[in-house]
């Protein structure tokens, strides 16, 4: 494979006594969509932590468009083109969802030393941020304040976040958290939409929704790899339906 | 669409109205007291408006604060004992160790996080309190007064008490629109980003320690200025200006108004310095009908209601001042509208 | 040299009594999550019970159980009354909350007592000194003080350690979430364990009287000192409580015997004099801040917290 976007080597993070990560590789090709699925306790938002620079990982690389991440400060990490949405929501809370894009935006605005003109009439901000919000679908909720919207319009929030840095690739943590069936299908669409233009490595649960949309799959159990391939291919493999999909009639 | 003639903002403009026609009500009564007492309202009003950016806006709880009154006062103190009575060597001196002492401390402590940052906020100024009283020459726990007021070359007579209650005005309405102008900046986001959730800020990309830094270097240097303020004002600096509970005073003025607000501080300094002022009288009025010998002595506990007082707050009125005003403000909206709300 | 093997006592008796403080606040702080300023105020109610009940009894140790005995009262009166809405707010709400419980018990004090201050006299069966060490005398009440501390530690120890209480405390202080899910008694265990802290404060407060002081605000000063050990030692640790109140007991006492010699030599008669006491106090806090400089969570963070 012709040098991936994403190259994780043998990744290692331990908790104490509990090994959350052991001996991890992964490649994302640049434009793939890239599903690491698995049971819960597999550690899977323990990995995209440490992608993201949340969690510094114990031992082994993380390579990203050619340069070793492994130890840089997740602020910086954004910098360089990787952007993460959370698992569990995490907004500005108390403000409007416009303000919270924003804010994303302007993190990649230069130093933010700016002790004069009023941020939110700021042209250069709240566009691309009125653009993001459009690219999920939730530009008429713009002013409303965060902590006021639905559940559902959070996940899309957190990814319209994630977007407004323009970043190259995006790791996603269950982005289908919590959503309904309707909200599911249409973050589906959203997220294929999103399909070509970024690399994206989506940590899911949803099954339908993984199979719809990676074009690889990584399995994840007790922190260890024990599958990566085509969909069809991890559809068909004997130990992940034993560990994961067995349970699992959604596929 | 909020009108502007909400109730909070009539409040609001009486308040400046008021506080500006103030000389004039003292020179028409000769109630001297009432500039005195108001001087130090406003002092101690710019102080707070300090603390509330970066407790306010920013979500730090620096515990700490009054080390900076001590440092701008102590600062124009000394350099007045040395022989330096100019207010323009004075009080950018104490600007400077203000904002020195405001980067050292400030560098050292925002790696810590909630009580860990308060207590080393704390600590500091602790520091302070001791470095005051272990100096021998500035007078140690006795305290050093001031020969006289800071000269501006004649340009100013901060002795003439109209005068300087004047320069402390414009300075506390000058201090409030820089913060209007910093908090809706870029800057200023960056800071309410911070309070409301400083991990997604760094997960965005923000490197959250510089701004955290800036604003609290920003705070203490204003604090400074009234620290130069006060210096004059009662022509004396002690120690205990920064002991540790002094700086919890500067913090239920913070909240006591509204955090986060651009006039909460106002309110705030206004609230406690009166409730000290006049609780008392209040208190020995309410105790007259039924106890009329001691009524006098009863007012003399006002604490004992101002500390429950602080606990109600807390736990019924987070808002502060400025939030009791917005919830009549909208009550009286929504009551004229009938069929809205 | 005698006179450092006595102040070497007087530190480990000043960092003791200091940890009997400090363990208290620790405690309810680990597992209430509860920034408590107010148990300087309850350090100060033993020193004036005591005071009150050993006049009333005519007997120091009567009215030190009786002093105890009140304090606990009122602290476990003060949790149920105003401690229990705090629980799960900001911790800008408990400063603001128990700073309010400052002033309000200062003025109480102040109402019940008058402003003047109290006296508690060392009794009199412990008011003379014990030969140590060959050429060494040491009060029997700085003795009596050592003594009782460690006693107290002791049973801190065997209470957190080996009991099913214990358990529960140690339990709650790294998931209190799930101590209530076993069906515990949350609010029973959360107002007895205020009470324990408050029982030792007043403890503490009652020890001291006979030696340094008893008078409305000393509860000011000395809580600094508390949270400086609290946060030293990491937030819920007794162990680490119990290291740095000695560490800091220590450090202070033997800072202020020798470094104003040192100081005097150094800046002359009048300035030594004057800066000695506070660069000695000065010391603490620049310890505290060296600590945490490094070790942002203090010496021992206790849970995941």
């Amino acid at each position: 494979m012709a040098d991936a976007l994403l190259k994780v080597e043998r990744l290692a993070k331990r908790f104490g006594g509990i090994v959350a990560t052991d001996d991890v590789d992964i490649a994302v090709p640049e434009g793939e969509l890239h599903a690491v699925i698995g049971p819960n306790g597999a550690g899977k938002t323990t990995l995209i932590s440490q992608l993201s620079g949340t969690l510094i990982a114990d031992a082994g690389r993380i390579h990203f468009a050619g340069t070793d991440i492994t130890r840089v400060p997740a602020w910086r990490r954004s910098h360089l083109g990787l952007a993460r949405s959370f698992q569990i929501t995490s907004l500005f809370l108390d403000l409007t969802v416009l303000d919270n894009v924003a804010l994303a935006v302007q993190a990649h605005a230069g130093h933010s030393f700016r002790f004069w003109g009023n941020a939110r009439r700021d042209a250069d901000l709240r566009d691309p941020a009125r653009a993001a919000l459009e690219q999920v679908g939730l530009a008429h909720r713009a002013d409303v304040r965060a902590s006021l919207i639905s559940h559902g319009e959070h996940r899309l929030l957190e990814l319209a976040m994630a977007l407004a840095g323009k970043p190259r690739m995006l790791l996603l943590d269950e982005p289908m958290a919590g959503l309904g069936p309707d909200e599911s299908a249409r973050m589906v669409e959203t997220l294929r939409g999103l399909k070509r233009r970024y690399t994206i490595l989506l940590v899911e649960h949803d099954m339908e929704a993984v199979f719809a949309l990676a074009d690889r799959i990584t399995v994840l159990v007790y922190g260890r790899v024990i599958a990566s391939g085509a969909p069809d291919l991890i559809r068909s493999n004997d130990q992940v339906r034993e560990a994961y999909l067995g349970e699992d009639e959604n596929v | 669409m909020t009108p502007a003639f909400t109730l909070r903002n009539v409040v609001i403009a009486a308040l400046v109205l008021a506080l500006a026609l103030l000389p004039l009500y003292v020179a028409l009564t000769g109630d001297r007291f009432m500039l005195t007492l108001f001087t130090r309202i406003v002092i101690m009003a710019m102080a707070a408006v300090s603390l509330n950016l970066i407790l306010g806006y920013a979500g730090m709880m620096s515990f700490g604060h009054a080390a900076y009154l001590g440092i701008g006062g102590y600062t124009t103190a000394i350099l007045c004992f040395e022989g330096v009575t100019s207010g323009f060597v004075q009080w950018p001196a104490a600007l400077a160790t203000s904002a020195l002492f405001a980067l050292v401390v400030g560098a050292l402590s925002l790696r810590t996080r909630g009580v860990y940052f308060i207590m080393i906020t704390l600590a500091f100024a602790q520091m302070a309190y001791y470095l005051a009283s272990g100096m021998a020459r500035y007078g140690g726990d006795d305290g050093l007064s001031l020969d006289t007021r800071s000269q501006f070359a004649g340009l100013l007579k901060l002795s003439d008490k109209t005068t300087f209650y004047y320069v402390c005005l414009v300075l506390l309405f000058g201090s409030i629109a820089l913060i209007w102008r910093l908090t809706n900046s870029r800057f200023g986001m960056v800071l309410q980003g911070v309070r409301s959730n400083e991990a997604r800020m760094r997960a965005i990309g923000f490197p959250t320690f510089r701004y955290k830094l800036a604003a609290f270097v920003i705070a203490g240097t204003m604090c400074g200025l009234a620290g130069a303020l006060i210096a004059n004002h009662t022509d004396f600096v002690s120690p205990s200006m920064m002991f540790w509970t002094r700086s919890g005073d500067l913090i239920v003025m913070v909240v006591l108004g509204g955090m986060g607000t651009l006039f909460g501080p106002v309110f705030g300094a206004l609230a406690l310095l009166f409730l000290e002022q006049f609780l008392p009288a209040v208190i020995s009025a309410a105790v007259r009908p039924f106890d009329a010998a001691d009524a006098a002595k009863a007012g003399e506990y006002w604490q004992i209601v101002l500390g429950p007082l602080l606990l109600v707050i807390v736990l019924f009125a987070r808002g502060g001042i400025d939030g009791l005003l917005r919830s009549f403000s909208d009550l009286l909206r929504r009551s004229k509208r009938p069929g809205h709300g | 040299m005698t006179l450092f093997i006595e102040q070497c006592l007087n530190g480990l008796q000043f960092g003791l009594l200091l940890f009997l403080l400090a363990a208290g606040l620790t405690l309810v702080f680990g597992i209430m999550d509860l920034v408590n300023l107010a148990h300087g105020s309850l350090y100060m109610l033993g020193a004036y019970f005591a005071a009150t009940f050993a006049a009333w009894t005519g007997s120091f140790v009567f009215g030190a159980v009786l002093a105890v005995a009140a304090t606990l009262l009122v602290g476990m009166v003060v949790e149920v009354i105003a401690m229990r809405r705090l629980y799960g707010r900001d911790h800008l709400d408990h400063v603001l909350g128990t700073f309010g419980l400052i002033l309000f018990f200062d003025e109480l004090v102040r109402l019940i007592w008058g402003p003047g201050g109290k006296s508690l006299a060392v009794p009199s069966w412990l008011s003379h000194s014990l030969e140590i060490l060959p050429g060494i005398q040491y009060p029997a009440y700085r003795l009596a003080i050592i003594v009782v501390t460690l006693a107290v530690a002791a049973f801190l120890y065997v209470l957190v350690m080996r009991t099913r209480i214990g358990m529960l405390i140690r339990a709650g202080a790294s998931n209190r979430e799930m101590v209530g899910a076993l069906g515990v008694n949350i609010k029973l265990l959360y107002t007895l364990i205020f009470g324990l802290g408050a029982a030792l404060a007043g403890l503490a407060g009652l020890i001291q009287a006979p030696i340094l002081t008893v008078q409305i605000g000393m509860g000011e000063n000395i809580l600094i000192l508390a949270f400086v050990i609290t946060v030293i030692g990491g937030i819920g640790s007794i162990r680490g409580a119990f290291v740095a109140a000695l560490l800091v007991g220590f450090i202070d006492t033997l800072g202020r015997s020798f470094f104003p010699e040192l100081l005097v030599d150094l800046l002359g008669r009048q300035a030594g004099a004057t800066a000695a006491p506070a660069l000695s106090s000065m010391l603490i806090y620049i310890l505290m801040a060296a600590i945490l400089v490094v070790k942002p969570q203090g010496l021992f963070p206790a849970g995941s917290r």
